[in-house]
């Protein structure tokens, strides 16, 4: 009970959330003015308002089907893994194991890039170096196994190659300019964030 | 469902046996812990998820397909790049309509700054991904991936 007047509350509190309730009153005042854009348009689906919240449900069920493996390793690791184990293996003078570990759990992953959030912040619970746990977030977001398997199969397996090289490697840089234009103060606010979790 | 994510519900399984074996309270402990990190995420996702119901009802891939086959060069790319930052789309949708895009005679630097952007780039996780890590990190983490985009697609154009 409390749990579920907790998230009604957050829900209520947040922005976004009547952004999102605005756009969606927007699409059905289009419907009601009779234009036809976007799915309206071209597989004369009646209502742009019910398309959104329908493809909403759908993407919000497909996530729910993927995600509880995700959150239940995020509990067994929050509770078996020590602070020193993660140091050890991803934090500051973690090195290469730390670049590969972060590489190999994001590219293993299955869900999308919203379930990598608690995720990451986990890692950065527990003495995760910043730029490894930001490789590992952009590893999830782009070159995920099953994704790559994927893509190979749709647009050739040169075009793969070439495109998850490109940005393995600036990824790679990248994630480490990041860290080095993070002021200490940015870093203490974000593992902050982290440590409340 | 697919062969990953049978995966991952088997590597769960397998490590909440260890668990269990290992020590019944601490795996009671972790399976809340689990549960209070989803129900944290719950306020975030619902907005989110009628974003993304916004986004692929007013995005279309017949839309995308008008935008981007028309123009190419350099132009091509950066249309592709603003595309893939605003639109969300399932995997199963973006490598196909990337093939689709290719046949109907966009080139691979537009096509791979479109997909690119597509995955990595997420406006529409934008308040989500402030809420984990705060602003800052979030512009700089989509800013590097919008320039990573660019490079790929600099370099899918002189390669291939």
């Amino acid at each position: 009970m409390k749990n579920e007047k907790e998230i009604l509350l957050t829900l209520l509190k947040s922005k976004v959330f009547y952004v999102a309730l605005a756009m969606l009153a927007g699409l059905f005042i289009l419907d009601a003015l009779g234009l036809k854009i976007g799915v309206a348009a071209v597989s004369g689906e009646t209502s742009l308002g019910v398309s959104a919240l329908s493809s909403a449900g759908f993407q919000f069920v497909s996530m729910l089907k993927i995600v509880p493996p995700i959150f239940l390793m995020i509990g067994l690791l929050d509770i078996w893994v020590p602070k020193e184990t993660m140091i050890r293996f991803m934090g500051e003078k973690s090195g290469l194991v730390g670049i590969f570990i972060a590489f190999f759990i994001g590219a293993m992953s299955a869900g999308p890039l919203v379930a990598a959030f608690p995720v990451a912040q986990i890692m950065l619970k527990k003495g995760a170096r910043y730029s490894n746990v930001l490789f590992f977030l952009s590893i999830w977001a782009s070159a995920k196994l099953p994704i790559l398997f994927f893509q190979a199969t749709a647009l050739g397996v040169t075009y793969t190659v070439i495109t998850n090289l490109t940005l393995i490697s600036v990824y790679l840089v990248g994630t480490l300019l990041i860290e080095k234009a993070l002021s200490p103060q940015d870093k203490a606010l974000i593992y902050g964030l982290a440590e409340q979790a | 469902m697919d062969l990953s994510t049978i995966i991952i519900y088997g590597i769960a399984l397998a490590l909440l046996i260890v668990s269990l074996v290992k020590d019944r309270g601490k795996t009671k402990k972790a399976i809340k812990k689990g549960w209070m990190a989803f129900i944290k995420i719950l306020p975030v996702l619902i907005p989110l998820f009628l974003i993304v119901g916004i986004v692929l009802s007013l995005v279309t891939p017949a839309m995308i397909k008008q935008v981007m086959g028309e123009e190419s060069g350099i132009i091509g790319v950066l249309i592709g790049m603003v595309i893939g930052s605003v639109a969300f789309m399932p995997p199963f949708v973006t490598f196909p309509l990337g093939a689709e895009l290719l046949s109907n005679g966009a080139g691979y630097p537009q096509v791979a700054a479109f997909m690119t952007t597509l995955m990595a780039v997420g406006l529409v996780y934008w308040s989500a991904e402030t809420k984990f890590f705060g602003s800052k990190a979030v512009i700089l983490r989509n800013s590097m991936a919008f320039i990573a985009s660019g490079i790929v697609a600099f370099v899918v154009w002189m390669v291939m």
